[in-house]
């Protein structure tokens, strides 16, 4: 039987100062996690100690590969809502709490968002000659990207070879449903003139189909494998190959859809007769086509537009639904799934119009193709480069993508909740609950273990290493009813 | 899922996907037009003053 689909979504965001010429990226990013975390008394540092981004999925370590280095000097913390908040690279980065469905993901993606917000504020509050601004975007149109990566809990008897191979056709058609839109092209060999609007930001930034790396050379499955909870048992399947997204409905399709072909692809229920020839490839070839008739070859010899490829997958699915039932996604999360990947195929298919307020793609198409009308303009014109940018840009009285009618799954209510609450149901409850209750008597902080100084001779590390234990139905009352984290880590026996 | 949030969410898909009538339909159209046309007025005003430069100085470091 699948297991449950434990997921979570880390953003890198694109920053500029403005009015400071050649500010400092990894400055203004630490200016802007230090203003923020400046705003409460409760710092705690994030544990490096289980960090190990070199491990590889596939069990050996590819010659020429270079891993992810670790930056441990960087702004760096940890959330009440379970979230770790940090610069990386040249790029502030918000990695959500674990959650156990699209829905929670989406509401926790939101408030990342959000979080970036309150962020700019304080660090313009003390910058009074420039204006620090994020976009939640993967790439500056000048062949720079950065990432907006997934996170899946998968079983890791569950073969490595079978989840890349199957996911793969997904991950290439997928853009369809939840690419956010890019005006122009940055492969090599490609001008902006052949490909004057694509489905994703990231689709030009993939080489391989399967590695290590993250920087260079991009593959389309990354084998990274550092499950942050019991390798024996688990794998955490760290997906690359997505755009950050602006409608909640694309979030909520690329985690959904995904999270239910994993639980096929551990069951074994997929199948493996749409393996592709050729995804890197294809992934370009689907992306720089939006009138989607571009096609994929597979492996056997038949070929397929990415369209109904995706309409394979949801047939599939479907029958997944009712051999096995959805429960690893959550029954009625899952349900609402198909029924709105089902809605979006049949507007791409029909009226592509009908999808705009689901599809950031389609709605980003849909301004930009209004306002060249209206403005005569040529796809070259800067202007709609910077409406392109500006459909990502996070402050309410700049951005684009909040007045082109997306709909909302999450409310106002839930995000705000959301910043400073963790969800209920994954261990994030107990780290999150912990930091709001405890945090002066907490060390440092991991994904998988939170480690608390209450006086003793020794530190006391407790170890979470089962990402559904120590939510809130496990501890809840437990955290309620300790008055120190003395008392809980005697009622907890640790 | 919270029960906090599950209950203010309603899971059904856009009326106009299943009691879409032609009249209606036209109507929408209309309606979607209008709400674009209100937009364009908006961004017109929202884009940032000189597009071109603003373009060119959105230089970022790759990351991941």
């Amino acid at each position: 039987m699948s297991i449950p689909k434990v997921c979570g979504l880390e953003t890198e965001y694109g920053i500029v100062v403005r009015g400071i010429a050649d500010a400092n990226p990894i400055t203004s990013s630490s200016l802007l996690v230090n203003a923020y975390l400046g705003q409460y008394s409760d710092k705690i540092a994030w544990d490096f100690e289980d960090e190990s981004p070199g491990t590889d999925a596939r069990g050996y370590r590819a010659v020429d590969a270079r891993p992810p280095e670790v930056e441990t000097h960087l702004a760096n913390a940890v959330l009440t809502n379970g979230a770790r908040f940090y610069v990386d690279h040249a790029h502030p980065e918000i990695s959500t709490p674990e959650c156990r469905t699209a829905i929670e993901a989406v509401v926790f993606d939101r408030a990342g968002e959000e979080i970036m917000r309150r962020a700019m504020a304080a660090a313009n509050a003390a910058l009074p000659n420039g204006e620090v601004v994020v976009y939640k975007n993967n790439s500056d149109g000048k062949g720079n990207s950065y990432g907006c990566h997934e996170n899946y809990l998968i079983a890791r008897e569950t073969p490595f070879g079978r989840v890349a191979a199957q996911i793969t056709p997904h991950f290439v058609t997928r853009q369809l449903i939840c690419g956010a839109g890019k005006v122009g092209c940055e492969s090599h060999g490609v001008s902006a003139k052949q490909v004057p609007f694509q489905l994703s930001q990231r689709a030009d930034f993939f080489e391989e189909e399967i590695g290590l790396e993250t920087t260079v050379k991009r593959p389309i499955v990354n084998t990274r494998d550092e499950p942050h909870c019991d390798s024996q048992k688990y794998r955490r399947l760290h997906v690359i190959v997505g755009d950050a997204n602006m409608a909640e409905i694309s979030t909520f399709l690329k985690v959904g859809t995904t999270a239910i072909l994993l639980a096929m692809i551990e069951d074994d229920a997929l199948g493996d007769d749409l393996i592709l020839a050729d995804p890197v490839c294809d992934i370009r070839s689907v992306s720089f086509d939006p009138t989607l008739r571009a096609l994929v070859a597979l492996k056997n010899r038949r070929t397929m537009t990415g369209l109904e490829m995706q309409w394979e997958l949801l047939r599939r699915s479907r029958g997944y639904q009712r051999s096995h039932g959805l429960k690893s996604v959550g029954h009625d999360v899952g349900d609402l799934v198909l029924a709105r990947w089902e809605e979006a195929l049949t507007g791409l298919e029909s009226d592509r119009s009908k999808v705009a307020h689901m599809v950031d793609w389609v709605a980003k198409e849909r301004v930009l193709q209004a306002f060249r009308d209206r403005h005569d303009l040529p796809w070259g014109d800067a202007r709609l480069r910077a409406l392109d940018l500006q459909y990502h840009d996070l402050r309410p009285e700049r951005s684009v993508s909040s007045r082109a009618g997306l709909e909302r799954l999450s409310t106002d209510d839930e995000v705000a909740e959301a910043v400073h609450h963790p969800p209920l149901t994954t261990r994030a409850y107990f780290r999150g609950r912990c930091l709001q209750k405890f945090a002066d008597d907490i060390v440092t902080v991991n994904w998988d273990s939170l480690v608390f100084d209450t006086g003793h001779t020794s530190l006391r590390r407790v170890p979470m290493m089962e990402p559904l234990r120590g939510t809130h139905a496990h501890v809840g009352r437990l955290i309620d009813d300790s008055d120190t984290a003395d008392e809980l880590l005697r009622k907890l026996g640790a | 899922m919270t029960e906090r949030t599950q209950k203010q969410r309603t899971t059904s898909p856009p009326a106009e996907e299943t009691t879409e009538t032609a009249p209606a339909a036209a109507k929408q159209g209309e309606k979607i037009k209008a709400d674009l046309d209100d937009l364009l007025d908006e961004i017109d005003s929202v884009l940032e003053d000189n597009a071109e430069e603003f373009v060119k100085g959105y230089v970022q470091k790759g990351g991941e």
